[in-house]
Order: structure tokens, then C-alpha cells, then sequence
């Protein structure tokens, strides 16, 4: 494996019970990308999370991770479920619990990981919500809890699965902001499977599009001039 | 005078001693099931305790020592159905629910026949308690305290976001099981004073309770325990001075406690 490479695809097939969604996939995630993962809906791009994240096994082929991904350090952003809209919660509360990964057998936060949890915050610019309650915020707001805490479980990679579903098309564009800058200042890893292809394509290097079996992997440019990038190029015309 | 004449009953001492120790256990537990959407669970477990109790009784074992076990192993039957989504799981539980309450019965009438006891067991009895009952309930009890404090932050983690716990790493299906093992014990140790039929409130009420007044997890988390202790200790004493049983006194206050909350938290929001 290459020094700066996190995570890699070799040859693998996905899928449920023996039926693949996709097959012999290649793709490798470097230190400081920005890949973008789109595609229909059904044709498997939760499954590729999922499998990226160790959480469910290939049906062929190896995923190679580095040790820090192996032991939990992904910054994660999952779909918001019905359950936490109107969760009791301080964001505060939600953001520390980024760190239970680093924690193993102790059962209490240390103090450095509360600091670093307030910086995170400050990060986001969320540090005024801390006492607020996770259920009183707006969409925008929850989804920059949610970043925050990821990046408390994170290393060098965030895994974002559709992070601008429900938000209004500004509290969208912050996001985008907020991860670029993530990105180029922090040299923080994006992966984000994404429906808005416009505005994910402005920052995004990688694109993985997946259709039905076929995958198209390249650079945004490459991506733009194949057939399914041409296609979307038409339909935006 | 009249605490004094209710606490020098041994009975009632065994009564409130238990009784403050399971709900406190029950509202701690209640508030991560609630927010889980698992109410259901306790309901469901309770039945099961009722049916295990009866046939305890039946074939002349210990009760605890017979229905710990076996709510236990139906605690880990129920969590598989709740979290299987292509089931019917509200379904599932309560069809689970009613058999096992319906075998109870059943056993019940076939031996000692329907006397008083269906009628203890069904809604609770101060009588219930023996001290060995007592030394056990305050063993268990203080486990779960303990469990629930060491692992308060994972289960914080994992009722707020299942899918982000276990991309992290954390045990996700060890904690909902802990979870579920630390709720059979309590609805084992309080159903025989609280009843069936009302134990599941102990664990639910608290937790709507102070979800309708806090808006941090771990003042909810304080608040429902001390609601359930108060709420338990008003209602031991109501109900010693009215002669209602216990568990229904209880439950009623819980329930007058949780519309003032209703009532505090919408004239807050105005």
C-alpha cells in the first residue's frame, strides 16, 4: 500500500446475498481527496458505505484500510434518522460522543477530548449552540453538529452520506463551503455520496458514478466528458 | 406521624426500600429505550414475567430464581424482533405479549385456581416482598446503577446514532443487549409489588416525564430518575393511607406528575 493511500477498492463486487450491485470496482482514496460518489437510487451506493466502513463484507475482491480506519477513526456523517429529530440532547453532548472510538475500556471523556471537542466546534462555527438542544436546531445547524462530531472520530478521512438531503439550498452551499475547506486547509479526506451532482462536481476531484453493474471512475473532468457526465452535462442545459 | 406509623410495618420498610431501588433502575433504563423507540420491550417483558411467575408458582420453584432467567433469554428474543425491520415488530411483541400472559392465566387456574394471587401478580401487592426478595432486588439494583453509570456515555452514543456507533467501532448489538438484560432484571424485581400489568409504566413515564422538561440528555437522564423516586414514594404512602394497591397508586401519580410537565413545558415554549 502507498504511504499516502487510506483506503482502496481492489477488484471488489458488492452486493446481498450472493447478487452483486457492483463488480470488480478499483478506486483508492489519498490523503486530502475529494471523492464524489453518485448514482441512482438502488444502485448501491449505501452498500459501497457500508462496505467502506467495515460494516458488512465484499462479496469479492479485498478493501484495504489503514490501521487508524480499522480501529474506528472515521469521521462518519450518517442519514439523520426519524428518532433524532426530536432527541434530548445538548449539541455539546453529541459532539463529545464523536470520541467514544478513542476511548476503548475507559468509561469517561478525558479532558483534552472535551477541549478538543469545543475547538471542532469552533471550527463549524457552532460553538454558540453548545447548550442548545440538538432538536430546537435548524437543519443546517443539526448536519454542522453532526460534521463536528465526526471530525472528533476522525483521523484524515470524513465519509458523508448524503449530508445535504432536507436542507434548504443555502444551508446546502454553507456545507459545501464548509467541507472544501476542510479539505484544502485541513487535508481532511471527503468521500460523499450525493444526489446534488451541480454543486458536489465544483469541488469535488474523483468522481465514482454508479449505474446498474457499470462504473465510471475518474477526475471531475474526465467525468464530465464520458457518456453519463454528458448526459448530466444535457439535462443541466 | 403518619411516616412514622407506615415505616414501622417491616412490610412497608421492605416495600420502599425495593420499590426506590427499581425505580430508580427502571427510569434510568426507560430513558434510551423510550428515545429507542422500545417501550414496547418493557410491556412485552413484563407479560413474559407474569407468565414465567405463574409457572414458577406452578411447580413450586423460587419465583426470582426461575423468571430472571427466563425474562433474560426473552429480552434477547424481543430485541431481535424489534430491530428485524422485515418483521412486523409492534406486531410481533404484542402477539408475544398476550401468550405469554394467556399461559400464565392458564397455568394459574389449572393449579392454585383463580384466587387472589392472579390478581397479585396481575397488579402488584406490598405484601409481595420477602426479605430475602428485598436483599436480592437491592443486589440487582445496585448493579444496574453501576452498569448504567460505566457505560452511560455508550449508551448515549448508541440510542442517539446506531449507524455512526458502529462505524466507529462500538459494540453496538453488546449495549443493546446490556440494555435489555439490565430491563428484565428490573421488570422481574418490581412486578411483583408494581404488577404486570403496570410495571412497563415505571420504566416509560419517568422518561416522558423529564423529556418534557430538560433539554440535555443527562439532565433527562436526572430528572426521570428523581420523578420516579419521588413519584414511587408519594404513591407507596397514598396508598397506604387510601388502602389503593400500590402499583396503580404509583402509576397515577406518574401520570398527574407527567401532565404537569405537559402543562410546564407548553406554557415555557409560549
Amino acid at each position: 500500500m502507498e504511504s499516502t493511500e487510506l483506503l482502496a477498492c481492489r477488484d471488489v463486487s458488492l452486493g446481498y446475498e450472493g447478487q452483486p450491485l457492483i463488480e470488480h470496482l478499483n478506486l483508492s482514496v489519498q490523503v486530502g481527496d475529494y471523492l464524489c460518489v453518485v448514482g441512482e437510487n438502488g444502485s448501491g451506493k449505501s452498500t459501497l458505505i457500508k462496505c467502506l466502513l467495515g460494516l458488512m463484507p465484499p462479496l469479492k475482491g479485498e478493501i484495504v484500510r489503514v490501521p487508524e480506519l480499522r480501529r474506528g477513526a472515521i469521521g462518519y456523517l450518517p442519514q439523520q434518522t426519524r428518532a433524532q429529530k426530536d432527541f434530548p440532547a445538548t449539541a455539546y453532548e453529541v459532539v463529545l460522543s464523536g470520541y467514544l472510538n478513542a476511548n476503548g475500556l475507559r468509561f469517561f471523556y478525558s479532558p483534552a477530548q472535551k477541549s478538543a471537542a469545543l475547538m471542532n466546534m469552533g471550527k463549524l462555527g457552532i460553538l454558540e449552540l453548545r447548550d442548545k438542544c440538538y432538536r430546537q436546531l435548524s437543519g443546517g445547524q443539526q448536519q454542522r453538529v453532526l460534521l463536528a462530531r465526526a471530525l472528533c472520530a476522525a483521523g484524515r478521512l470524513l465519509i458523508l452520506d448524503e449530508p445535504v438531503t432536507g436542507l434548504d439550498p443555502a444551508a446546502a452551499l454553507d456545507l459545501y463551503k464548509t467541507l472544501s475547506y476542510l479539505n484544502t486547509k485541513e487535508g481532511m479526506a471527503v468521500v460523499m455520496v450525493t444526489h446534488d451532482l451541480g454543486s458536489a462536481l465544483k469541488s469535488a476531484r474523483t468522481v465514482l458514478h454508479i449505474d446498474h453493474r457499470a462504473w465510471f471512475y475518474g477526475t471531475a473532468e474526465e467525468y464530465l466528458r464520458s457518456p453519463a457526465g454528458c448526459r448530466f452535462r444535457e439535462a443541466q442545459a | 406521624m403518619i411516616l412514622t406509623q407506615m415505616l414501622s410495618y417491616p412490610f412497608m420498610q421492605r416495600a420502599l426500600l425495593a420499590g426506590v431501588l427499581v425505580s430508580l433502575c427502571a427510569a434510568l433504563l426507560g430513558v434510551p429505550l423510550v428515545l429507542k423507540r422500545y417501550s414496547m420491550i418493557g410491556d412485552g417483558l413484563s407479560h413474559v414475567s407474569f407468565g414465567a411467575l405463574a409457572i414458577a408458582v406452578a411447580l413450586g420453584f423460587t419465583p426470582l430464581y426461575f423468571s430472571i432467567p427466563v425474562v433474560i433469554v426473552s429480552a434477547f428474543f424481543l430485541l431481535r424482533i424489534a430491530e428485524n425491520s422485515r418483521i412486523n415488530s409492534d406486531a410481533a411483541i404484542a402477539v408475544m405479549s398476550a401468550s405469554a400472559l394467556a399461559v400464565g392465566i392458564v397455568v394459574i387456574s389449572l393449579t392454585t385456581g383463580m384466587t387472589t394471587d392472579v390478581d397479585n401478580y396481575m397488579f402488584g401487592s406490598v405484601l409481595a416482598m420477602s426479605s430475602s426478595d428485598v436483599v436480592l432486588s437491592a443486589g440487582l439494583s445496585a448493579a444496574v446503577l453501576v452498569l448504567f453509570v460505566l457505560f452511560y456515555h455508550k449508551l448515549f452514543a448508541i440510542t442517539f446514532d446506531e449507524s455512526f456507533s458502529r462505524a466507529t467501532g462500538l459494540r453496538v448489538d453488546l449495549y443493546n443487549t446490556l440494555l435489555s438484560v439490565l430491563t428484565a432484571l428490573t421488570i422481574v424485581l418490581g412486578m411483583r409489588m408494581m404488577g404486570a400489568m403496570l410495571i412497563s409504566s415505571l420504566i416509560i413515564f419517568p422518561a416522558l416525564t423529564a423529556m418534557r422538561l430538560f433539554r440535555s440528555f443527562r439532565a433527562v437522564v436526572l430528572c426521570a430518575g428523581v420523578s420516579s423516586v419521588l413519584c414511587f414514594c408519594v404513591g407507596l404512602t397514598a396508598s397506604f393511607l387510601l388502602s389503593t394497591p400500590v402499583g396503580a397508586s404509583v402509576v397515577i401519580v406518574n401520570l398527574t406528575v407527567f401532565l404537569l410537565s405537559c402543562l410546564l413545558g407548553l406554557i415555557r415554549t409560549r
